[in-house]
């Protein structure tokens, strides 16, 4: 009886699972495609989609907001570079980095919590203001002028080559998406789901409001901090400038975009992120003079598209994919597995 | 004593004294209703049984225990569920994904556990998921079973959550007026549900309700209130004659 009964959804994660071995052999095989600038934005685009897998959980599933994630990316990208200077393998680095930001986003999300929502938005951007005004002041970082990254070699392969940080990135979001994946289809993501539409409902089935939302909080705190790492070795030399609240706005951006129904939707967000300035770029090289030379010009395309898609397609690319796939199966009610069931 | 015991109990919001020094006893595997009009403090009496809001005063033991020493996630754990006067279902959730929520605190996974889906996740998944779809089947819910909430008639989603209480496993069922809003039949139909919840599962049933055909029918024990204050207590037929009853509800929903 359990076997027939979870057939339909076992069938559709067999699928899902053989589409997303299929996409992670293509992605294998881009080196060997594409030129290494191409490379390089694909690179980009995957590590911006390990903070968006840790976003769509943080938001889209426990519906709480943080406006300083800047803050676990500072400590990630930094904390990395002075291990790695101090002598620490890579290998050892990146966990440690990872553990510290899951005990740091659990500290500063437990005590909020236990009030309200409201808190943890503050306490998360004030958090961020005294990780960049830290950063900004100590010797070892390098003070306002920034720090290099050491370089760093893994298998012997130097992570300064495209290909080899393309490699370490995709290895290390397959091994994020797994465990996202494997938390929202577990008890622990219905939980989330169901304190975010109705704490009261959740808290009398015995689930600890607080608790869970911590647990949210700190998972995304490290998927942002190991993005960190990555991004490290990715622009080569850190400064205070790179972590501000900008970034943090960039991860509101990319969840509301991609959408935060489903994982997937950290991939399309990431993809947007990234690929429209650079899109924008050729095209300021192309329009007359002056026209290009806009200030903000960037910044006012992403408010734009925010509001276009907070107005007319709230559930993001993911959300407007899904459609468009569930009418072509003609409307068999498939893609509606975006609660706990992603 | 097994049951629920409630002494002197009291709440109020700011001058509103929504419930005033309220006293009463619910054997185990009895029927218990609370009627009484709108804004008599019925579901206030719900929230502080299950610590979502504190009383100023008064005890409350449930088979010993004092339920005003936990926290509102411990309620469940203790074995007591309910379900809420405006429907609290997760609206993009399917029929079946909202049970499995009420198995909550019936995994002993870790998080770590999860996180890796490892072979004891996937064995207590599978056991929670059968246990939902058995319940799911229990309630004639089964054509709707992959139905998301959203899409469900009203009559429906009182039954489902329904559901996801029982899901929890509760010695006791606290329900916040399940047949509002349910027609006749829908109405029959529920009062079979709670009085075989009652009988075949042996779980202790309290309900909030205004319908008096169907308090008549299940009840074991009927606690008419007005005002926050206890009116008077006793069988169905006695406490629908009483006349401080009759006169609370003069022109009102049973008059
Ligand atoms: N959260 C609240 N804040 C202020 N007053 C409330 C609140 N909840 C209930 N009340 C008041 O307490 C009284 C009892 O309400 P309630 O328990 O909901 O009544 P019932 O369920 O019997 O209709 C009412 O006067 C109501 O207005
Ligand atoms: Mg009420």
């Amino acid at each position: 009886m359990v076997a027939q009964n979870t057939a339909p959804a076992s069938r559709r994660s067999g699928q899902m699972l053989l589409l997303a071995v299929v996409a992670v052999l293509a992605a294998a095989g881009l080196p060997f495609l594409i030129n290494s600038f191409f490379v390089g934005v694909v690179t980009s685009v995957l590590i911006w989609t390990i903070i968006g897998l840790g976003m769509v959980v943080l938001l889209g599933y426990s519906g709480q907001v943080s406006i300083g994630h800047s803050a676990f990316l500072a400590i990630g990208a930094y904390g990395h570079a002075l291990l790695i200077g101090a002598g620490v393998p890579f290998f050892l680095s990146v966990p440690i980095v990872v553990a510290a930001c899951l005990a740091v986003g659990a500290l500063i999300a437990l005590p909020s919590l236990r009030f309200s929502g409201v808190y943890l938005a503050m306490a998360t951007l004030a958090f961020a203001f005294i990780v960049e005004a830290v950063i900004g002041d100590l010797d070892i970082t390098g003070g306002r002028g920034g720090m290099p990254v050491p370089r760093e070699k893994l298998f012997g392969y130097s992570l300064t080559q495209t290909n080899v940080l393309f490699y370490a990135t995709l290895v290390l979001l397959v091994g994020t998406f797994l465990i996202a994946r494997n938390l929202v289809r577990s008890r622990t993501g219905r939980a989330w789901a169901s304190l975010r539409d109705s704490e009261v409902a959740a808290a009398s089935m015995g689930v600890g409001i607080a608790r869970y939302k911590t647990y949210a909080f700190a998972f995304s705190a490290a998927t942002t901090a190991l993005a960190g790492t990555l991004l490290a070795h990715k622009v080569g030399y850190l400064s205070p400038d790179g972590f501000t609240i900008q970034q943090s706005i960039e991860m509101l951006i990319l969840v509301v975009i991609g959408g935060m129904g489903s994982l997937a939707g950290a991939f399309y967000g990431a993809a947007f992120l990234i690929i429209l300035p650079i899109l924008l770029s050729i095209v300021k090289d192309k329009v007359p003079s002056g026209m290009g030379e806009l200030p903000g010009l960037e910044a006012g395309i992403f408010g734009a598209a925010l509001i276009i898609f907070i107005l007319f397609q709230p559930k993001g690319i993911d959300g407007a994919i899904r459609a468009v796939l569930a009418r072509l199966k003609n409307g068999t009610g498939a893609g509606r597995d975006d609660h706990a069931g992603a | 004593m097994q049951g629920l015991e409630v002494r002197h109990l009291s709440m109020s919001f700011g001058g509103i004294h929504a419930v005033r020094d309220v006293s009463f006893e619910v054997p185990a595997g009895s029927i218990f209703s609370i009627i009484g009009p709108n804004g008599a403090g019925k579901t206030t009496i719900f929230n502080l049984l299950t610590r979502v809001a504190t009383p100023s005063g008064g005890e409350v033991l449930f088979d010993g225990t004092n339920l005003l020493g936990l926290r509102q996630n411990q309620i469940a754990r203790r074995g007591i569920a309910r379900t809420f006067q405006n429907l609290e279902l997760f609206q993009d959730a399917t029929v079946v994904e909202n049970v499995l929520a009420g198995r909550h605190i019936n995994f002993s996974t870790s998080i770590w556990q999860e996180a890796l889906g490892v072979a004891e996740t996937r064995r207590q998944e599978d056991a929670n998921r059968a246990e939902a779809d058995r319940i799911v089947d229990y309630l004639g819910l089964r054509r709707f079973r992959d139905t998301p909430i959203a899409y469900l008639p009203y009559g429906i989603c009182k039954i489902v959550e329904l559901g996801r209480a029982l899901a929890v496993k509760p010695r006791l069922l606290l329900l916040d007026e399940p047949a509002a809003g349910l027609n006749a039949t829908e109405t029959q139909r529920m009062a079979h549900w709670i009085r075989d919840i009652n009988t075949s599962l042996n779980v202790t049933v309290v309900l909030i309700e205004h319908d008096m055909r169907l308090v008549e029918e299940v009840s074991h024990r009927v606690l008419a209130m007005e005002s926050g204050r206890v009116l008077t207590v006793g069988e169905p037929q006695e406490v629908q004659r009483h006349p401080e009853v009759i006169a609370a509800y003069l022109g009102g929903v049973i008059a």
